[in-house]
């Protein structure tokens, strides 16, 4: 499952949720990382886009991967302007036994920041700057250019 | 014809395009300076599904995207 809200997300409702929808379901690990927006430099904050049609897709990827292991993918993430000290991730994986969430909350965080179409920005003096130094490239990149 | 979306940081409006694959696209992008600093760090998807092969055959509905480098969470 997959939410995207406007803005800082609401850890503690949204981790509440979730405890409150699968601790019933038999699952014995609940495995969770809380991403925060930390204070470096001037920034005042982030902000994020996203593509919503391929981050979905890139999403019910890992749901079937996580499924063929018993296991669930629970993701949330911010639209917009996320000030500092605020969350803007949220991402937990349950699984029957402990092993599987452990192991798959890094893979699955990792390959979020590598492929996930999400694009962000630090806000100086309330503008947005695009990240560019912080950002991967996706596979496949520059199939269209014709620089060397 | 097809549409062609710029996303995230890249700030320019989307447009159409009479193509016939996605080679058509990289010659009619050839002289702008601006968009081959954007193409040179950006993967490209076809009706949202991302591709590795300029050959790929366009259709006239077809909606094509630029993405630059990520960096969620």
């Amino acid at each position: 499952m997959l939410w995207l809200y406007n803005g800082a997300l609401d850890v503690e409702s949204i981790l509440s949720d979730w405890y409150r929808e699968y601790r019933d379901k038999n699952f014995g690990a609940f495995i969770n990382f809380v991403g925060i927006v930390r204070k470096e430099g001037n920034i005042e904050g982030l902000s994020f886009d996203i593509y919503e049609p391929l981050l979905r897709s890139w999403f019910e990827e890992w749901q079937k991967r996580a499924k063929s292991k018993n296991a669930l993918v629970l993701m949330a993430h911010s639209i917009g302007d996320v000030p500092i000290h605020k969350s803007s991730y949220i991402s937990a994986v349950l699984s029957p036994k402990r092993r599987v969430a452990l192991s798959m909350i890094d893979e699955f965080v990792e390959d979020f920041k590598a492929n996930a179409p999400i694009w962000k920005y630090d806000l100086v003096d309330g503008k947005r700057v695009y990240a560019k130094d912080r950002s991967l490239k996706l596979p496949n990149s520059g199939i269209l250019s014709s620089k060397d | 014809m097809a549409k062609v979306e710029f996303l995230g940081p890249i700030g320019k409006e989307p447009m159409e395009v009479d193509i016939k694959n996605l080679k058509e696209l990289k010659d009619i992008f050839r002289d702008d300076k601006k968009i081959q600093e954007w193409l040179k760090i950006s993967a490209v998807a076809v009706n949202d599904t991302l591709v590795n092969d300029i050959d790929i055959k366009i259709d006239k509905n077809d909606k094509i995207s630029i993405l630059p480098p990520v960096c969620g969470g």
